[in-house]
């Protein structure tokens, strides 16, 4: 249930200050309830004329409950003398509340702020040093994936499959509902704008040309990979981070077994195999999306649109999104397990594990992309 | 020295259970539960594992509400409050959680000077004098610019410490709080409860099951049994220990006893 913020209920002050001026002394006497959670009483040491000779603190007769309020008032009282000049007098007070006080002025004495800064030269320098051990870092897992998917093809009893099959039902059926309706949409929005430049030509009909090719080669599995980057790559790093933080990883590491076998390979496995899948169907939502435009827009017959649709792709096409696809789900689920294998033990460090798996997995999707590209012209595909 | 206790004629019990089931849904792990704890007492809430000391805690500190009975604090209904009594009342307690429970973001400094914000009309510079002085009474002057990554499990439980006295609360809980710590650091947190005790007459209530803290500290303990649902027994443990007519008490008190003399017993091990 919601509950509205409280007000902050600041008590009335129950604290008496009593200050007289006796010959050129000045004498302060505490009395009542002293409570940290209370206003703080007043007292004007400003409107005396002249400072007096020695200032003495005592506490009265009428004084009750008090914490530490009442020794950060003294402080304050104590503070204000050394400021004037004026001699201060703790003598009457308790011995206790005395050592409290001499406490209490040591620990804001020491108070320190501690130097984080690094200057400029530091901080590009720690960033080189950072980057590198970084680079190494990442070198090194995707070797030790590399090695356990070796090591689990030569022992396939050793693989994880029912937590594969979980993480299946995870990353590919769960994802089905966002998939679809980001992948209409984008189809929706293709079909839109090529329509524009289409009928300026009158060349209609091509729509569907480029909303089919543009979705199967490129955009199925582009959007697909930045779903899932955002969905189970960042679930992934968050997961296993909190595992880490729980000194799981590490009890896994304590019975020998390697947490890349146990728990990243099956990750990998699960997203490769599903991301292109994910993405054969939307392309299927994301060209049923352009339909929809084609005929309340371009007055283009479904029929019509889908022999258009069949003649403007072929096997090559749709080979190389799925290749695509599945190279992103490899890319998206390394980038997450890597994360949240590193991850700092600490809330904070889950969180920056899953906001860096983000960037880092759709940085290799656009990078890999690229690659691709160079690739498929190469090779004519 | 003793802050001087205001007695009122007819002195209120700090907290007053008031047959409280507590549990989180389907059956309650304990039921019909009363008790009271007097204002300055030591009191702890003892028994094995998974007897639901931890659960009563949460129930008496409203972060789980109690499916029947009442709570109560200095004779006032924490049920029944209203958002803005509710919000009085918690300023009235501090509570210790296990690992100390400090916010992650924020350094000691202002972990402590977080509280003091939310409830005191204290300038900036006095929030921080003292927070200060609460992390030196714990022994961690010096560390006011940590962050609790930076810092020791035993020294996070001590900054959780002050955090929880931040506002001088009349009633402190501990949950565990020597659990995780070596032998040293744990006497020195129960003589650091005495001393806030007999500082500022706070009542303390710990959930804990050691019982070198329980001889040394506690007034009173109020003992949870898993079968019977409810408290066992209720007094002083040096009495508990020697003349408790029930033997799981005696048996839970007893020190000296040397491992495997009685065997392991694997039957209390299953879920029922």
């Amino acid at each position: 249930m919601p509950r509205p913020a409280p007000k902050p209920v600041v008590l009335p002050c129950e604290a008496a200050v009593r200050v007289e001026e006796a010959g050129g002394d000045l004498r302060v006497t505490l009395g009542g309830t002293w409570r940290v959670t209370a206003e703080k009483p007043d007292w004007f040491p400003a409107r005396l004329r002249t400072n007096p000779a020695v200032l003495r603190v005592a506490l009265g007769g009428d004084i009750g409950e008090w914490d530490s309020s009442l020794l950060l008032f003294i402080h304050e009282v104590r503070t204000w003398a050394q400021g004037a000049g004026v001699e201060c007098d703790f003598g009457a007070l308790p011995e206790g509340m005395r050592a409290m006080l001499a406490q209490f002025t040591e620990a804001c004495e020491q108070v320190r702020p501690t130097e984080r800064a690094l200057d400029f030269v530091s901080a590009v320098g720690v960033a080189a040093q950072d980057a590198w051990a970084k680079t190494g870092e990442i070198a090194n897992f995707v070797g030790e994936c590399v090695l356990s998917g070796v090591y689990l093809a030569k022992h396939p009893h050793k693989f994880r499959m029912r937590d594969c099959l979980e993480q299946m039902q995870q990353c590919g059926a769960m994802s089905l509902p966002i998939v679809s309706l980001i992948s209409l949409l984008i189809g929706l929005i293709m079909a839109y704008q090529s329509a524009i430049l289409m009928r300026q030509f009158g060349a209609d009909i091509y729509v569907a040309d480029a909303v089919g090719l543009v979705m199967v080669r490129e955009l199925g599995a582009m959007m697909t990979a930045v779903i899932l980057a955002g969905r189970t790559g960042a679930a992934f790093a968050a997961t296993l981070g909190n595992m880490r933080a729980n000194d799981e990883i590490d009890a896994l590491q304590t019975f020998g077994i390697r947490p890349v076998d146990f728990l990243v390979m099956p990750r990998l496995i699960a997203l490769g195999l599903m991301m292109p899948l994910l993405a054969l169907y939307a392309n299927g939502v994301g060209i049923l999306g352009g339909m929809v435009v084609a005929l309340g827009l371009l007055d283009i017959p479904p029929q019509a649109y889908w022999v258009q649709t069949m003649s403007a792709i072929d096997l090559s096409d749709v080979s190389t999104g799925l290749i695509k696809a599945s190279a992103f789900g490899i890319l998206v689920g390394l980038s997450g397990c890597h994360r949240g294998l590193l991850a700092e033990r600490s809330a904070a460090g889950v969180g920056q594990a899953a906001t860096s798996e983000v960037v880092m997995g759709l940085l290799l999707i656009i990078l890999a992309d690229a690659f691709f590209a160079v690739a498929f012209n190469i090779f004519g595909l | 020295m003793v802050a001087t206790q205001e007695k009122s004629p007819v002195e209120k019990a700090a907290i007053e259970a008031l047959g409280i089931d507590c549990g989180y849904g389907g059956d309650p792990l304990l039921k019909d539960l009363s008790f009271a704890v007097k204002p300055g007492e030591i009191f702890f809430i003892i028994g094995g594992s998974g007897c639901g000391k931890s659960t009563l805690l949460r129930h008496l500190i409203g972060l789980n509400r109690p499916s029947a009975g009442d709570v109560k604090f200095f004779g006032e209904s924490f049920m029944e409050a209203d958002a803005d009594r509710r919000g009085a009342l918690l300023k009235r307690f501090g509570v210790l959680y296990q690992g100390g429970a400090l916010w992650s973001s924020l350094s000691l400094l202002e972990n402590i000077c977080l509280p003091l914000e939310e409830y005191t009309t204290l300038t900036r510079r006095e929030r921080s004098e003292l927070a200060a002085f609460k992390l030196s009474q714990v022994g961690l002057a010096g560390y006011e610019n940590y962050y609790p990554s930076e810092i020791s499990g035993g020294m996070k439980k001590r900054a959780g410490l002050a955090r929880a006295l931040a506002l001088d609360p009349a009633i402190v809980f501990f949950d565990e709080p020597s659990a995780g710590l070596d032998p040293i650091t744990s006497r020195k947190l129960d003589e650091l409860i005495l001393q806030i005790r007999q500082l500022l007459g706070t009542t303390c209530v710990v959930v804990s099951h050691e019982l070198d803290s329980i001889f040394s500290i506690a007034d009173r303990v109020l003992m949870l049994d898993k079968a019977a649902k409810g408290r066992i027994a209720l007094g002083d443990p040096r009495l508990l220990a020697v003349e408790s007519d029930d033997e799981r008490v005696r048996e839970f008190l007893s020190r000296g006893e040397r491992p495997g003399e009685k065997g392991f017993d694997t039957a209390g091990g299953r879920p029922q």
